[in-house]
């Protein structure tokens, strides 16, 4: 009972700081939270955090929001969930309260844009780190269809603008049939060996 | 009354903004600039840069800042109750089967081709985002050197610290802050 409400302490408290701290909207939420959650508290593994990612991108919404619920549920089913939405919405939803009262002033500080501007430059920095961390592990893999995917969809989302659910569900169709057509080789070449 | 017409209005832009931030803007736009008209087309902008300029999505924090503007306090908790429900509903089902079916190998090798996919788009968002840095719009200008050297120099730096000591990248974008300040004051 102690030990699971220490776990709903750290839930509020890690979602409420990651999402007090995210500037910039969507993925950057993405590296911090892997930070926290897979390097520092080891609650979630690495490749778990890229799915959970798929999801939170794939789904309606916040991709904030939504990669909360995911980590929250994981962590401690709906009643995680309800948690980390919690941590996740009461930063903006303060912060924005106080900031309505006296937003052209604010808009207008010349500091503020100083910072703001300095901070980009940061998370540009952290976005590309992690690209490097993760792409580095799919290319040393050495396998075609990963790399292959990685280079297209990139391509996709980025020349062409096309809408990122629409590359999500081709990927996934492209995985289902790679998957289908190995376990079909693998009884074919079962039944090989027991003629 | 009008905290109901809050709520169901962003229930709306929070069902159908799929793939995050950019992609919500024009739905409220919609909803609360042409349909309901709670906000100028000015202020719609300001809030935009507001949201951009403040932590958090900025589907929450529009609705908060709206939910304001038409029914104050209440009013941003119903705006924001609604933008986050679909996700709650949705994406809680979606986890659900995750854990539930993620061990079936068809599962999983669908899996195993979203991971490449999801490194793509967020290498594109941080190219956008490098170019938002460095020339202070989304797209390559027409002068590729009229760089803004400080911010080029702020991400250097940032990405070499977590490069080879792997700091918390928080503390990076907390440094990048105050490097921010300092430099473009003295500069």
């Amino acid at each position: 009972m102690e030990n699971r409400r220490m776990k709903y302490k750290k839930l509020f408290l890690s979602t409420f700081t990651l999402s007090a701290c995210t500037f910039g909207g969507g993925f950057v939420i993405i590296p911090l939270m892997r930070r926290k959650f897979v390097e520092e508290l080891h609650w979630i593994e690495d490749e778990e955090m890229l799915d959970l990612t798929a999801i939170a991108q794939s789904s309606p919404g916040a991709i904030a929001v939504n990669a909360s619920i995911l980590v929250g549920y994981h962590v401690a089913g709906i009643p995680g969930a309800l948690i980390s939405i919690l941590g996740t919405v009461l930063p903006p939803l303060g912060i924005i309260s106080v900031i309505s009262l006296f937003y052209t002033a604010f808009r207008d500080a010349v500091l503020v844009n100083r910072m703001m501007t300095g901070m980009l430059a940061g998370v540009a920095a952290v976005i590309c780190d992690v690209v490097c961390r993760l792409g580095g592990e799919i290319f040393r893999q050495k396998r075609v269809l990963p790399i292959l995917i990685l280079i297209l969809s990139f391509l996709a989302v980025r020349v062409f603008g096309v809408n990122i659910v629409i590359v999500i569900l081709l990927c996934g169709v492209v995985g289902a049939l790679d998957t289908l057509l190995a376990n079909r080789k693998n009884r074919g070449s079962d039944q090989n060996a027991l003629s | 009354m009008r905290c109901l017409e809050l709520l169901f209005s962003f229930f709306q832009i929070g069902l159908f903004s799929i793939g995050g931030g950019y992609a919500a803007m024009p739905l409220i736009q919609d909803q609360v600039v042409d349909r309901h008209a709670w906000l100028t087309m000015t202020q719609f902008a300001d809030i935009i840069s507001i949201a951009e300029m403040t932590p958090g999505p900025i589907a929450v924090n529009s609705a908060t800042f709206v939910g304001i503007q038409v029914a104050g306090f209440p009013g941003a908790l119903a705006a924001t109750a609604g933008c986050i429900l679909p996700s709650c509903l949705i994406v809680t089902t979606l986890a659900f089967l995750y854990y539930r079916f993620r061990g079936l190998s068809l599962i999983q090798g669908i899996l195993a081709a979203l991971r490449p996919a999801v490194v793509a788009m967020i290498a594109s968002a941080g190219l956008s985002l490098i170019l938002l840095a460095f020339y202070g719009q989304r797209e390559l200008p027409e002068n590729p050197a009229d760089l803004r050297l400080i911010s080029v120099f702020i991400f250097c730096i940032g990405f070499l610290v977590l490069r080879k000591w792997k700091v918390n990248p928080l503390w990076v974008m907390a440094g990048a802050g105050v490097m921010g300040i300092l430099l473009y004051s003295i500069f």
